[in-house]
């Protein structure tokens, strides 16, 4: 739009101002090769790429070179106490499984004691009945013997009577003596 | 001759202005231009500067270990450009890496403002970019002879290639030693021009009904063309910026 006024002034006036002249050239060719604007381009440049490269070097590379280095220290960190936290719980497993199987030797141990205990309470217990057992036979045995002496004594007081007796009976004088011997021969058989 | 040709276009019944969109004019008033005149240039640059604030040191002021959208670009452009100078220029290249930042931070930055419409390409001046690629120039060759002395001169005799070439190719490194910074500036101009000019050329056929779709499908896929160069280009310069760095402080083949 700008050019077009300039060109029609151009083409108006046919000496035209010195910056209309200029500028209508310019739009025909390249603007690059246009040497008039290079100082101002150049100028502007080399500011641009100085504050560019004060605020890069002053603020933004260091905080950002920062960020990267705390995001890197913060994974190898979390990584140690990942490691730290597993070898904790390694450590932890193998303190319960020792405390398992001590618990288990103790309790074996135990009931082996026990065991033992139960078994010589029990020989004892044994003993104690076997002595009693065998007290009582004696007595019994000595009892038996003394009710068999007694009935022995008994038959031949009752064999002596009866004899005596039936000796009286059928008119004889019965003789102490005579009857104890044939009742005494008789018994022995 | 200029009107003459301008009134032959409006005759046609198309006007093609591809160019003026690279004019640098005053921003207040019509006058002539000093080197301390404001004008687009200075608007657009200083629209740069702000880009690159808002992108590296805004979005990083909350300084987060999980970083947000803003912040996670500041830090892949961090890394991007730290990783380059790195693999390409070695360890000792790292100290140089604020200043190689600097300037892949501003091309990439007013590439990309560059292809907001109505704007003006800064990186499309050729003054623009021979500052810098003869900055570039300068400093590597001055930092070559300090760092080296005499020894950088190495760098032109290729030591691997049998003795009687070496003259040769001493003559070849010493011509392709200074082109360097004539094709690292004008790749970049070039290629920023040609873009936009081939943009306002698509732009100006979508005056013709007839073809207008295709001249805006046309316009589509040249500016989706030009994203991928504004990045490209940026890429390509600094890269070569560290590729003449390495040169500088290795100059043995």
């Amino acid at each position: 739009m700008a050019t077009e006024t300039q060109e029609a002034v151009g083409e108006g006036l046919a000496d035209a101002t010195g910056v209309a002249a200029h500028q209508a050239g310019e739009a025909a060719g390249m603007p690059q090769l246009d040497l008039s604007t290079f100082p101002n381009q150049i100028f502007w440049l080399v500011v641009s790429l100085i504050v560019i490269y004060l605020v890069l070097s002053r603020v933004a590379l260091p905080r950002i070179g920062a960020i990267l280095a705390e995001r890197a220290g913060t994974i190898t960190n979390d990584i140690a106490a990942a490691e730290d936290l597993k070898a904790r719980a390694a450590d932890a497993e193998a303190a319960y499984d020792k405390a398992l199987a001590d618990a288990r030797s103790e309790a074996q141990r135990i009931a082996g004691e026990a065991r033992a205990d139960i078994q010589a309470d029990l020989d004892a217990a044994i003993a104690q009945a076997d002595a009693d057992i065998a007290e009582r036979t004696a007595e019994s045995e000595k009892a038996i013997a003394e009710i068999r002496a007694g009935a022995l004594e008994a038959v031949n007081t009752v064999a002596r009577d009866t004899a005596s007796e039936l000796v009286a009976a059928l008119g004889g004088t019965p003789d102490a003596d005579a009857i104890g011997a044939a009742v005494d021969t008789r018994i022995k058989g | 001759m200029a009107t003459e040709a301008h009134g032959a276009e409006q005759g046609g019944g198309l006007s093609f202005h591809p160019m003026d969109q690279f004019i640098v004019k005053p921003l207040f008033g019509d006058g002539p231009i000093a080197w301390y005149t404001p004008t687009n240039v200075t608007l657009w640059m200083a629209l740069t500067i702000l880009a690159v604030i808002a992108l590296l040191v805004l979005s990083t002021s909350r300084r987060a270990i999980v970083p947000s959208r803003g912040q996670s670009i500041a830090e892949m452009a961090y890394g991007f450009v730290y990783k380059m100078v790195e693999d390409v220029t070695g360890k000792d290249g790292i100290k140089y890496f604020p200043y190689i930042m600097t300037l892949f931070m501003f091309i990439v930055c007013a590439n990309f403002l560059g292809l907001l419409p109505a704007s003006f390409t800064t990186t499309s001046h050729i003054a623009v970019t021979a500052v810098m690629g003869f900055g570039v120039f300068f400093a590597v060759t001055i930092l070559g002879f300090i760092k080296n002395g005499t020894k950088f001169l190495g760098l032109f005799w290729v030591s691997s290639a049998p003795l009687a070439l070496r003259p040769v190719l001493a003559i070849i490194e010493l011509i392709s030693y200074f082109v360097r910074p004539v094709s690292h500036s004008i790749r970049l101009a070039g290629n920023m021009m040609a873009g936009h000019a081939v943009l306002k050329v698509f732009a100006g056929f979508a005056q013709v009904t007839a073809i207008a779709p295709i001249a805006v499908l046309g316009v589509t896929a040249i500016y989706g063309l030009e994203v991928l160069v504004a990045f490209i280009q940026a890429y390509v310069f600094t890269i070569l910026t560290c590729v003449y760095l390495r040169d500088a402080l290795h100059p043995a083949h």
